[in-house]
């Protein structure tokens, strides 16, 4: 037997938690560009710095983004990944999928790449990884054939994702999968050419769990909430106290507005819902007897983002309510009027956020047609350098 | 030509028929046990969810594998979740211990509901990103070997989420989490002049750096790097291939705690760096796996039920996470970016 040609990686193979390199070895028994792969990571772990040159900008036809340029520094050594793009698969609305799909979307890349995926992209789009410059139009053309289309990459709008909502969860105050899928359908022009200042990303959670990271991640989150009262069934409310569950300790206690009340002898929970700020705990300690009111909507935040470049920042409340309903206009309306603000006033890679920091909220107000309401707000301004406008002072 | 921009398959061609039937009429859940959930529709029907750990960076083969245990269970359907799990989702209750036993027989670990740790979310790394500082998956299974058992099982007191990003610009937008695991650079870029002039837009370079300290070099047409106000953030180079900055002494980690996007209680809060740098040891990163461990394990022993690793943080100050965990308070931790005044105590009522 010879000695292995990568004894750093094949320490990973141990261990209980499923191992990434029995995959790449698996694929490296069909293809050579998945065993040169394992071999410059090897080299990577060895020398403990990344052998992928910067960037390379390649592409299929009619589009400006969804493909990753990918190119090993050390072509001498690893020849099968001198090129090694990667192409971004938009995924259909909440990570849902056939076998069949599946299957299909398996057959391309065996035909068309290194036989490696990633089930999914940070960003939420399925990541076929490594192929050649002259595959590229061959598999997104067989992709086109299976119902695939690319996702975003760039200075574009990235794909948009949202949470698994009312397709498997009560909590649902919005139809995620369905916003998710109308804008990432609208939105195909901004999707696939890059033309803004930087990247802009779209998530949608059903409610303020948000599953899908929307106020971290994405420069317009899009959250399920409700107006109106919790839904409470008494009769499941007694069950949770008959089989022991601490009312008292694990719900009452931990409401951040106390405005929940327990009393155990008449067996009744009461809520002042005109305090509650619909923060989620209740429900989801007792999911069976406390529901979302019935008056549904969404809040609306923006300039979410990472770090890079001025420090990273969650999203703001801009829109407390809005309704959601197919085709979704309001929302479209306001996305639109984002876009053309931003467009038009952010330097090179500022993030909607930063754009917002450096300009001022109140610009944006203005840009957008939003009032401003307390709900935007943590607490009002402590320093006395504010603008009026001519027209306010007569 | 192709026909382009026609964008993704239509969920509803992607949902099971229990779930196109209950669309939007769930009524509520239960959680069984570590990883398997039971949801209850109105109309009475019900759906059970198996969630199964994966590595994320999946061949074809182990793709087809898992189609074929959703065949054999699922009636051909699967999903993934946003922390790169797999779910199974079984409309008859009779095969729901089958299939975890047949996952399990394969190598998947059942868990990552409720009060576990979920699968990590992570980037590319060495594997196939051009501007990290550490690896990805690498370190993401040497973490869930060490961490296996907080995903099987509910020891913790509430969730906990784990993130790594390898680099700066955070793909893996790891800022919110309870624990975070960021590569990072601690060198300054090293100009490459000839691609510099060749390669890069000046102004544009000049413009990307956020603490100024890029300034254009006339003699050579080039870049000077005024290094000590560098914080290696690695923006240039993404804005120019002329200024690469990773190296293999300079480069590591630092672990970022707190962070949460759930408004459950309190609102989403961000990661809070504790740990300015650990070495990258590959393969399996020793020290930083002890040290998330660590803080983990500190939580779960003083933490209360429900309290977020953020949460108890705060109710418990600062002061006392540093001694209780052990870890060294370093220069490094006290904010001197924008905005970091408003991370100063301004009272003197604190701990000793």
């Amino acid at each position: 037997m010879p000695d292995s040609e990568t004894p750093l990686l094949d320490e990973l193979e141990k261990g209980p938690w499923p191992s990434f390199v029995r995959d790449m070895r698996e694929a490296a028994q069909k293809k050579p560009a998945a065993k040169d792969l394992m071999r410059q990571l090897e080299l990577s772990y060895k020398e403990k710095v990344g052998h992928w040159k910067h960037g390379g900008i390649v592409g299929v036809k009619g589009y400006g983004g969804g493909v990753i340029g990918r190119y090993s520094d050390r072509p001498d050594l690893f020849p099968n990944v001198e090129m090694f793009h990667t192409l971004r698969v938009n995924q259909p609305s909440g990570w849902f999928y056939t076998t069949k799909a599946l299957r299909a979307l398996c057959d391309v890349w065996d035909k068309h790449g290194s036989g490696l995926t990633n089930f999914h992209g940070a960003t939420g789009d399925i990541i076929l990884l490594g192929t050649t410059t002259e595959h590229l139009q061959l598999c997104f053309d067989d992709l086109a054939e299976i119902g695939f289309d690319l996702g975003g990459s760039g200075s574009c709008l990235r794909t948009p994702s949202a949470c698994v909502g009312p397709a498997r969860c009560e909590y649902a105050c919005i139809d995620t999968l369905d916003i998710c899928h109308d804008l990432t359908v609208a939105y195909q022009e901004q999707l696939h050419r890059p033309m803004f200042p930087y990247k802009f990303k779209i998530k949608v959670a059903g409610c303020p769990n948000d599953c899908v990271a929307s106020i971290a991640r994405s420069d317009l989150s899009v959250i399920g909430t409700w107006k109106g009262n919790i839904q409470i069934d008494e009769d499941e409310v007694g069950k949770y106290w008959e089989s022991g569950f601490d009312i008292q300790g694990e719900v009452v206690d931990l409401c951040p507005t106390k405005c929940m009340e327990w009393d155990a002898h008449s067996r009744t929970l009461k809520i002042n819902d005109r305090e509650c700020n619909r923060c989620m705990h209740c429900i989801n300690q007792m999911p069976k007897a406390l529901r979302p009111g019935e008056q549904r909507g969404a809040t609306i935040l923006v300039g979410g983002k990472a770090p890079i470049v001025q420090g990273a920042l969650l999203s703001w409340v801009v829109v407390p309510f809005m309704k959601m309903e197919p085709p979704y206009g309001e929302l479209k309306d306001l996305v639109n009027k984002i876009f053309d603000w931003w467009d038009e006033n952010a330097k090179m890679r500022e993030r909607l956020g930063e754009l917002i920091n450096r300009l001022g909220m109140g610009q944006f107000l203005r840009a957008t047609g939003l009032r401003p309401v307390p709900q935007m707000i943590i607490r009002p301004r402590a320093n006395p350098y504010y603008f009026w406008s001519a027209e306010e002072v007569k | 030509m192709a026909r382009t921009d026609f964008g993704p398959p239509h969920y509803t061609q992607m949902l099971p028929p229990v779930i196109q039937r209950n669309y939007g009429k769930w009524k509520y859940h239960e959680r069984l046990k570590p990883g398997l959930l039971k949801h209850v529709a109105e109309s009475g029907d019900e759906l059970y969810t198996v969630r199964a750990g994966s590595e994320r960076l999946l061949s074809t083969d182990r793709v087809r594998e898992i189609c074929d245990i959703a065949d054999k269970y699922c009636e051909g359907y699967v999903r993934f979740t946003s922390r790169h799990n797999i779910e199974f989702l079984v409309s008859d209750g009779s095969k729901v211990e089958q299939l975890i036993a047949e996952l399990r027989n394969k190598g998947y670990p059942v868990g990552g509901t409720g009060h576990s740790i979920t699968n990590i979310v992570h980037t590319q790394g060495w594997a196939h990103c051009h501007t990290p500082a550490t690896d990805a998956s690498g370190l993401v299974k040497a973490l869930m070997d060490e961490l296996y058992d907080y995903f099987m099982s509910w020891k913790l007191p509430a969730y906990c989420r784990i993130s790594l990003a390898c680099c700066l610009n955070m793909c893996g937008a790891v800022h919110c989490s309870d624990v975070a695991i960021l590569g990072i650079h601690r060198k300054p870029p090293k100009p490459n002049h000839e691609i510099i002039r060749t390669k890069c837009e000046i102004p544009n370079v000049i413009a990307a750096c956020p603490t100024g300290a890029i300034r254009p070099d006339p003699k050579e047409k080039s870049l000077i790097i005024n290094e000590k106000r560098c914080m290696y953030c690695g923006n240039c180079y993404t804005m120019c291939p002329g200024l690469p900055l990773a190296d293999a002494e300079g480069d590591g980690v630092s672990i970022w705690v707190g962070g949460k996007v759930s408004s459950a209680r309190t609102p989403p809060a961000f990661s809070r760096l504790v740990i300015p740098y650990l070495p990258n040891n590959p393969p399996r990163w020793p020290e930083t796996v002890a040290a998330v461990k660590n803080i983990i394990e500190t939580w779960a022993r003083h933490a209360h039920k429900h309290e977020r690793m953020g949460e108890w943080i705060e109710r418990i100050g600062w002061d006392r996470f540093f001694l209780l965990t052990g870890i060294p308070f370093t220069e490094q931790l006290i904010d001197d970016f924008t905005f970091a005044t408003e991370t100063f105590r301004t009272t003197p009522a604190f701990k000793w």
